[in-house]
């Protein structure tokens, strides 16, 4: 069964036990019935603040968590409890902290060669040594590198590193986990280039987590928006940068730095009042309508689900 | 790193001559003497036995006539059994080597062992259960343990001999002597292996496809091993001290024997080559784990 979706996924949950008392556990809700698809080559940005649950979504999504519930599609075929390994050369994921995120004991190039063993790739060692040196390049790493240990290398090599091993085993998806956020300026940008150019060579699709706006927005094909477990906008990128309808996507596009300060003088912005609701005690109806403007009492009593309004911009509010 | 080790070297060698010069003044500076005996010898006798071993000679004259002798490599003879003291060093070391090499090991594999399980079954059963044990044998000093063994199993229940030539009177001293060590290890390797099990690169290596036994022995253990290398020096030094209380108990002519024995004759020749012997040892165990923590972990550099 094949669809036109590479990855569709419907209802995600996933709840982490917390000790909260002696005997008492509670759940804490990090992703709470998300529903995304992403198309061949696509990129699908995903936004939101610290805590909403970004990361959850992307490690579960690889099944590197057990989702609590919830369907994962890929290509068609529900994934949710299958044994993982024949995927894992399809769906990769670059994680956040390239500090902590390779093993210290491995030189790069075992690093790389590592999924290519695991997935049977390559047929002997010649061609293992030409497929990890034709990856280092891609990256922009050079064939010297390949004998060194993780720690000899900056924070931007690093990144590479981790992203040349997730390219190894040929993935049509990568999730990138706030894959730039740890890197300088000048080698985010080198970095977002290369994976651009990764997708219309290799014609990859992303789900690219992150929480600056300009970035997301300049790579994604679509966005969405979380907020504290749920996503409560969904649309293009430059439909939901332009015209946003959710008043939590209008505040933080409010918050993204202006560089020309004629135009930041004129433009207001939207400062939320109190602080994110802790995810063990969530309020009731919409999460949001602690800080909402427009909060009614429909929202507490209800919380809204994602609805069209034209276009396939989705947004979940009931007010606007 | 060849720096390094030169380096080491040459202040092992300032520490040993620094412990000769310590035990060879703190041995004469102990009331009595090797011919004080039961039965006294004659004046006479006692002052020729005296000029023969250069004992009536002052101390610091004596420390530099023993020390020239030692660089030539002679450690002298006893004086209590006249024989030449590096013969008798090296059978007593084969014996306790055999006994201190085979408790090592044993210590160390099954603490790793041990170890790995507490931490992989964190919180259930077969982890209480080592806790507890390793809690006990970290608490209990090695002679109580030792006689405890030898209570019940070569007392009560006679599943084996007190002592006898065969290698099976090996099993309890062995036991005794790596029950600390191993209970060490393996708090030292749980710990560890919780640490590395929560870092980030075993998720990566779980993403990358890695079956789950080889994210555990390939990338876990392998980093989690780092800190338990460090203590095998301190835990040879342990084993080394340990074997001197151990072999009494169990009657084995080994090292540890032979230095409660020559320091309660004052054979001074003895006690100096037994000392010195053991320091060597040691300093050597500890540069060999400074060495293979440098090759086990690429981010620590000597020097």
């Amino acid at each position: 069964m094949s669809s036109e979706y590479l990855v569709e996924v419907k209802d995600l949950k996933q709840y982490f036990p917390i000790r909260t008392g002696m005997f008492k556990k509670t759940m804490l809700k990090a992703v709470d019935g998300v529903n995304f698809s992403i198309k061949p080559g696509e990129t699908l940005g995903l936004v939101g603040e610290s805590g909403c649950g970004k990361t959850t979504v992307g490690r579960t999504l690889l099944r590197l968590y057990k989702p609590t519930g919830g369907e994962i599609y890929y290509d068609g075929n529900l994934i949710t409890d299958q044994n993982m390994l024949q995927y894992r050369s399809k769906m990769q994921m670059v994680f956040q902290d390239p500090y902590s995120s390779l093993d210290p004991r491995m030189t790069v190039e075992e690093i790389i060669g590592e999924p290519l063993d695991v997935h049977k790739l390559c047929a002997n060692s010649k061609d293992r040594r030409d497929k990890i040196l034709s990856l280092m390049e891609l990256v922009g790493l050079n064939a010297e590198h390949a004998t060194r240990y993780v720690h000899e290398f900056s924070g931007g090599q690093r990144q590479r590193i981790g992203i040349a091993r997730a390219l190894a085993v040929d993935p049509k998806f990568i999730v990138c986990d706030e894959a730039v956020s740890a890197l300088d300026v000048s080698i985010q940008a080198q970095v977002i280039n290369m994976f651009e150019e990764l997708q219309e060579k290799l014609g990859v699709a992303y789900l690219f987590i992150a929480h600056d706006l300009l970035v997301v927005r300049h790579i994604s094909n679509r966005i969405a928006v979380m907020y504290l477990g749920r996503v409560v906008e969904t649309a293009d990128a430059d439909e939901l940068s332009d015209a946003p309808i959710h008043p939590y996507t209008q505040s933080l596009l409010s918050a993204v730095p202006i560089p020309d300060p004629k135009i930041a003088k004129s433009s207001s912005r939207i400062i939320l009042e109190g602080d994110v609701p802790s995810p063990l005690n969530m309020p009731s109806g919409c999460a949001f309508r602690t800080r909402c403007r427009f909060a009614t009492e429909q929202c507490a009593k209800e919380c809204p689900s994602l609805t069209d309004r034209g276009g396939g911009h989705m947004v979940a509010c009931w007010n606007k | 790193m060849t720096r390094y080790v030169v380096k080491r070297i040459l202040l092992a060698i300032v520490s040993v001559l620094v412990i000769c010069a310590i035990t060879f003044f703190a041995m004469n500076a102990i009331p009595g003497g090797p011919f004080n005996s039961e039965k006294a010898l004659s004046e006479a006798t006692k002052a020729v036995l005296m000029e023969r071993y250069n004992l009536d000679k002052p101390v610091p004259v004596q420390f530099v006539l023993y020390m020239r002798n030692l660089l030539h490599g002679d450690f002298g003879v006893s004086l209590k059994t006249g024989r030449d003291i590096s013969g008798t060093l090296f059978s007593c070391f084969k014996v306790s080597a055999r006994l201190g090499a085979t408790a090592a090991v044993c210590a160390v594999a099954c603490g790793i062992v041990l170890g790995s399980l507490a931490a992989l079954f964190r919180n259930r059963l077969i982890d209480r259960v080592i806790v507890f044990f390793t809690t006990l044998f970290t608490a209990m000093p090695s002679f109580v343990f030792a006689t405890f063994l030898m209570l019940v199993f070569c007392i009560t229940l006679k599943w084996l001999p007190v002592w006898d030539a065969s290698n099976k009177s090996l099993i309890l001293p062995v036991i005794a002597l790596m029950a600390y060590p191993m209970a060490y290890v393996t708090r030292l390797t749980k710990t560890s292996m919780l640490d590395s099990l929560g870092q980030d690169y075993i998720r990566t290596a779980r993403a990358k496809g890695v079956p789950m036994v080889k994210v555990i022995f390939k990338h876990a253990l392998r980093n989690a091993l780092i800190p338990v290398i460090t203590y095998v020096g301190p835990m040879l030094a342990y084993i080394l001290t340990g074997s001197l209380v151990v072999e009494n108990i169990f009657t084995i002519g080994g090292l540890g024997q032979q230095f409660v024995k020559s320091i309660s004759n004052r054979d001074y020749p003895m006690i100096m080559a037994t000392t010195i012997f053991l320091a060597v040892v040691m300093v050597i165990c500890n540069l060999l784990s400074d060495i293979a923590y440098k090759i086990v972990d690429p981010r620590i550099t000597l020097d």
